[in-house]
């Protein structure tokens, strides 16, 4: 066992020990900065593991790196084996950005009676800790287990944590999820019992299993693949597996909503890429129509509800509905510049929605209502806050020059050549995507100050109803207290945000250079040709 | 399989002061960065920073287009690659530059004019408490439309061209608190998204059949692409030109445009970002020399657009939409000029710098004109304030006569050019497009001498009314950092036409990019008349307005009954009630179907199921306590399963 191969023991390791550390300490103050100081430890292993990756190495052929595999239950053949390519690693990277973030927005989180903060703390690190387990498992079994058990911590975010309606919120989301993840276990049994088959001996072990893919009959592929596929489109999720989403997204504590939005999700459009795609690749091609259709009216009906949301945090639910249909747009269009787009626009989502979520959170904590009616003209009192919500907003339409353009626009480009038709109706998707944003913008921020919320609580009282005017002026001066702008630690937890948005937008380079080499390799896996070869530099 | 480049033969990178060109893009986006994150630390100078960095800009590209003339015409395209903005597989974009003559004629009116409007604004927002935001978001907009016009293949362009439309969505929304303003936003941004589509899936499809989209490549062979394939981009092309440039079908968000600050309307509403659709065909205009339909659907917008741009110009009273519906038409002109193909790129751009520097003047005397009338635009309330801003008169005026064609001024040169090519087209095309172009003209100085009559000349209606906010008028002249700028585009206004086509100058200096300017094959129309019937037409408007507006009073209201074509005129020729009636309504009632769909039919499938499943909702209500045990339950029966299933097959 090398020095790299502990790295992810270890980072998987932190998030979990730091979790069951934190959950028992009694002084909130001591536990919430112990979660800070372990999701920081965590993010500087990252960092290191971002530079333990080779490039090289995997332009070169290996499949994984920092890989470790021990012996776990040998009588099935199951291992307890992890291992990154640049798809985990990124997913990896994302999720380690994002955990401080969200435990410095979630500092003073109004939570329900009875529940503290280091318990939603703890809770965020165990979520974190199996999130590394599912993308660092290279065994198929290990990695269905973190599959289920990340369920747990998320339940009891939404669950004890959430908003009003939570608990429907929390069995749904529970329900959905387990039952997809039971149709899994179906097909990970199923692809144990064709690889004893084939191989003598069953296995779980992934690079084995892929090994065999290519010599499986279709018809059963597609019983495996479907399973496979149920789970991940539950969780992404396609329509029109989605509508717990909304519910869960808008009942979830921001924190956990962030988390969930951002990076569980894309637990399932990872899954198409990993477990999909290279084991099952006749079966990914044979119903690629199927996911591309399920893709594209993703895009337009998540874009066209999420334009008649009155909700903000469902609001934003649709959105990322509208997003994913992109994402699994790119996967199932085969081609490397499509499937880089893809996972680039896992990070972007994670990066730009997480801040809207963060943003939307930001707003209601100062009106106390979710819905978007009881708000209007904030940038008068709260111009920043305006500010950033019109960032977040263009990121999440893709405007040239934030993150979300490079992405959305490689899985376009990249899509187009073999699916003109299912491309040309997702690109029509940016309309929607601009009339969702600056609607809600308008809707919220623009205009003279209205809506209860913005009145109440700068001290207009809640009789006024809609469109009541108060004098600028002396909505100026009630700003600074009743609906303040943006408080230091808020633009130090948005700080990162914004510049990744920016940084991201004009230098992609070095997140694509670890995508690209496991693009190429997953082309290679489904057995396919680039349909443009582009031209060589 | 990825083939190899072919040698692009006259592009060489660029050396010396032209290396210096990125500085081109980040001087000014450097200051919008300082300008929005500085804060009210920089309210007392960051207008002077925002004035600053547009003149350094304009500095370098002075010196670039310099270096550039000294050089042999075969020489001057030269490329500045900056860095690789993505790489995957086989796709290679680059953040990259394009020096050429196209390019860099560009890049002086932009940072040119751009530096006259920012000085002007100094002065016409020196009371607004969001100056500084004004200036960010201006320079932001140079900043693009740099990107825009210097980057060296399509995803750059369509950078810059996002970038702009960003700008103006935030220019036009500057007055935050109006309702109108945010409105008006918003649909600028969304029209333009649809042009922003067929914009991209040009790209798309250049990518697919040529593997690359720097320009070079393309347009060295785009000769391998299939003749309907090269007729779908230049259709795709002219898609986000037009919505861009405000042209038919997307022409209605342009004169909402207006709900901006006027220096805004002037520079990005009139001189320059509008102007990127024809930016956009004349560059690609190795793309659409090979496709004769293509060029001919262009041409065909242009006409279109500006017929009726001229048309609802004749019924406004509002002076800015008159204006912006004059931008409409003499885009028009443009795109017109360019869908002649060679005959007519090169005409295209010469209205286009010439129109650049009137209609810039025409919106800042606006300007000065509403600074006068407590920002009132109703010309209805105007009247006789010649004696009143002499400076204001006479650089509109000399703008007024710019556009109209007055004999000697830029658009006589500029704009008869064009309409002589466009009856130099062969058969129907020749005549049908002449003529339109030409009748326009007289509509063009109808509805702008109607404009000159009802502000400057008459009554001076203004004196015995308040404003809407309950002041009286004192009209006045506005300070010099208002005039200043007015005085050097009305110089602008007189003489560039003559200076550009003077010896086929610009069409010279332009070859490298466009080819030669070729001589119109020659239609019905003699040329030698061609001439002499704008100038009929075009006095008969002058005449026929001060018939009808100069000879008779003016009422302050607007006269409700009017007859049908001056109301379909007043309603836009119905383009929003159209836009209203089968889209925006239609699509309010898709969504709130959706909405009902998806809350009650998509999700009440799924929970009526699992209610079912459960017997009743109330049970899957008591299930929900003690939930976790259960399921730690179902978890430990599972893997029992699992592991029984297992040894099974093992042992089996």
């Amino acid at each position: 066992m090398s020095g790299g191969s502990v790295l992810l023991v270890v980072l998987l390791l932190v998030p979990l020990v730091g979790a069951a550390l934190v959950g028992p300490i009694k002084d909130q103050a001591t536990a919430k900065w112990s979660a800070v100081v372990v999701s920081v430890v965590e993010l500087v292993l990252v960092v290191i593991t971002w530079f333990a990756y080779s490039v090289p190495a995997a332009q070169n052929g290996a499949r994984f790196q920092l890989e470790l595999s021990v012996e776990w239950i040998p009588a099935f053949g199951t291992r307890f084996a992890l291992g990154i390519d640049g798809f985990a690693l990124v997913m990896l990277a994302i999720t380690a950005v994002l955990v401080p973030i969200v435990l410095a927005f979630s500092w003073n989180e109004k939570l329900p009676e009875g529940r503290t903060q280091g318990g939603f703390f703890s809770l965020i690190l165990a979520t974190q800790g199996l999130l590394v387990g599912v993308f660092a498992a290279t065994d198929v079994f290990l990695f269905y287990v973190f599959f289920e058990a990340m369920l747990i911590p998320m339940y009891f975010l939404i669950g004890r944590f959430g908003g009003p309606r939570r608990q429907y919120a929390a069995v749904k989301f529970f329900l959905y999820s387990l039952l997809g993840g039971l149709i899994m276990l179906a097909s990970v049994i199923g692809l144990y019992v064709v690889s004893g088959n084939k191989l003598g001996q069953g296995t779980f072990t992934w690079v084995e299993l892929q090994k065999m893919a290519a010599s499986l009959p279709e018809s059963t592929q597609i019983w495996l693949f479907l399973g496979f596929f149920v789970a991940f489109a539950i969780k992404a999720p396609l329509v029109p597996f989605h509508t717990w989403l909304p519910d869960a997204g808008a009942e979830a504590p921001v924190g956990a909503g962030v988390l969930l939005v951002g990076v569980l999700d894309k637990v399932g459009t990872f899954g198409f890429l990993r477990y999909c795609l290279p084991l099952f690749p006749l079966a990914s091609q044979k119903l690629a129509p199927l996911v591309l259709t399920l893709a594209v009216i993703g895009i337009l009906y998540g874009g066209l509800l999420a334009v008649g949301q009155t909700d903000m945090k469902r609001f934003v639910s649709y959105t990322s509905i509208a997003h994913f249909g992109f994402i699994a747009l790119g996967i199932f269009a085969f081609s490397t510049q499509s499937f880089s787009g893809s996972v680039l626009y896992m990070v972007n989502h994670g990066i730009s929605t997480g801040m809207l979520f963060i943003v939307v959170g930001l707003v209601i904590a100062r009106g106390g209502s979710r819905l978007v009616g009881d708000y209007g003209g904030v940038h008068k009192v709260a111009p920043l806050l305006a500010g950033v919500f019109l960032l977040a907003g263009l990121s999440s339409l893709a405007l040239p020059g934030t993150n979300s353009f490079v992405s959305e626009f490689l899985v376009l480009l990249g899509s187009f050549p073999r699916q003109p038709v299912y491309t040309i109706l997702a690109t029509v998707g940016i309309i929607f995507a601009a009339l969702y944003v600056l609607w809600m913008y308008q809707r919220t921020m623009q205009g003279p100050l209205r809506g209860n919320a913005v009145l109440a609580a700068l001290g207009g009282g809640r009789g006024d109803g809609p469109g009541t005017m108060i004098d600028p002026a002396v909505a100026a001066d009630r700003g600074a207290t009743g609906f303040p702008d943006l408080s230091k630690r808020e633009i130090g937890v948005l700080t990162p945000l914004v510049v990744l948005i920016l940084v991201l937008g004009f230098l992609p380079g070095p997140v694509l250079d670890v995508i690209n080499p496991t693009a190429a390799a997953t082309m290679s896996e489904v057995g396919l040709a680039d349909p443009v070869g582009g031209v060589s530099r | 399989m990825p083939t190899q480049l072919p040698e692009a033969g006259q592009v060489a990178a660029a050396s010396g002061v032209a290396s210096l060109a990125w500085l081109l893009v980040v001087l000014p986006a450097l200051g919008a960065l300082i300008l929005f994150l500085a804060g009210r630390r920089a309210d007392r100078w960051g207008h002077w920073l925002g004035v600053l960095t547009v003149v350094a800009a304009f500095v370098v590209g002075l010196l670039i287009f310099l270096d550039t003339t000294s050089l042999d015409p075969a020489q001057r395209t030269r490329e500045v690659s900056v860095y690789e903005w993505m790489s995957v597989g086989g796709l290679h974009v680059d953040f990259g530059l394009r020096l050429d003559p196209l390019s860099l004629t560009f890049v002086l009116l932009i940072t040119g004019v751009g530096a006259l409007i920012h000085i002007y604004s100094t002065g016409y927002m020196s009371h607004d408490p969001g100056r500084r935001r004004f200036f960010a978001q201006l320079n932001l907009f140079v900043a693009a439309m740099l990107v825009l016009v210097l980057g060296n293949n399509f995803v750059m362009l369509y950078l810059g061209w996002e970038g702009v439309g960003l700008a103006s969505y935030l220019l036009i929304g500057f007055y935050q608190d109006r309702p109108s303003a945010a409105t008006a936003a918003k649909k600028a941004f969304l029209m333009n998204r649809v042009g922003d589509v067929g914009l991209a899936l040009a790209i798309f499809l250049i990518w697919q059949n040529l593997g690359t989209t720097q320009y070079t490549e393309v347009f060295a062979r785009i000769g391998e692409v299939p003749p309907g394939t090269v007729l779908a981009i230049t259709i795709l092309l002219l898609l986000g030109a037009c919505g861009k440039s405000g042209q038919f079908p997307l022409q209605a968000w342009l004169p909402d445009a207006m709900e901006g600050p006027t220096p805004v309307s002037a520079l990005i509403h009139a001189a320059t970002m509008v102007t990127a659709g024809v930016y956009l065909i004349a560059r690609a205009n190795p793309i659409y020399d090979l496709s004769t339909n293509g060029r001919l659907v262009v041409a065909l917008i242009g006409v279109i657009t500006l017929l009726i741009g001229a048309i609802i110009g004749c019924a406004y009273d509002d002076i800015k939409k008159v204006l912006a519906y004059s931008t409409v038409s003499q885009i028009g002109y443009m795109i017109l000029a360019v869908g002649l193909g060679p005959a007519g790129y090169a005409l295209g751009i010469a209205h286009l710098l010439a129109h650049g520097f009137f209609k810039a003047g025409l919106f800042l005397g606006a300007g000065s004109v509403m600074h006068a009338m407590n920002d009132d635009v109703d010309m209805r309330r105007y009247g006789g304030l010649a004696r009143f801003m002499p400076i204001t008169f006479v650089t509109f005026g000399l703008g007024y006569l710019a556009l109209i064609g007055f004999p000697f001024l830029s658009g006589y040169y500029t704009k008869d050019a064009i309409i002589e090519a466009a009856f130099g087209q062969p058969g129907w095309q020749g005549w049908v497009f002449g003529l339109v172009a030409a009748i326009a003209a007289g509509l063009t100085a109808f509805y702008m001498t109607r404009l000159m009559i009802m502000t400057f000349f008459g009554k001076k209606r203004w004196q015995d009314i308040k404003s809407p906010d309950g002041h009286d008028y004192h009209p006045h002249e506005a300070g010099p950092a208002m005039t200043g700028p007015m005085i050097v585009l009305a110089i602008g206004s007189v003489f560039a036409g003559f200076l550009l086509t003077q010896g086929g100058r610009l069409a010279t200096w332009l070859t490298p990019t466009l080819g030669p300017l070729e001589e119109s094959p020659g239609g019905g129309m003699p040329h030698a008349v061609v001439p002499w019937l704008v100038l009929g037409l075009s006095a008969l408007g002058v005449l026929l307005a001060y018939l009808f507006v100069g000879r008779r009073p003016t009422p302050v209201e607007r006269p409700v009954h009017v007859s049908l074509p001056v109301q379909a005129a007043r309603r836009d020729l119905y383009a929003n009630a159209i836009n209203e009636a089968l889209i925006a309504r239609p699509g309010v009632w898709l969504t709130r179907a959706l909405v009902f769909l998806d809350n009650k039919g998509v999700d009440g499938i799924v929970n009526g199921t699992a209610a079912t499943l459960g017997g009743s909702s109330g049970r899957l209500r008591r299930l929900q306590t003690g939930f976790v045990r259960s399921y730690a339950l179902s978890m430990l029966g599972g893997s029992v399963l699992v592991i029984a299933a297992l040894l099974a097959v093992r042992f089996a």
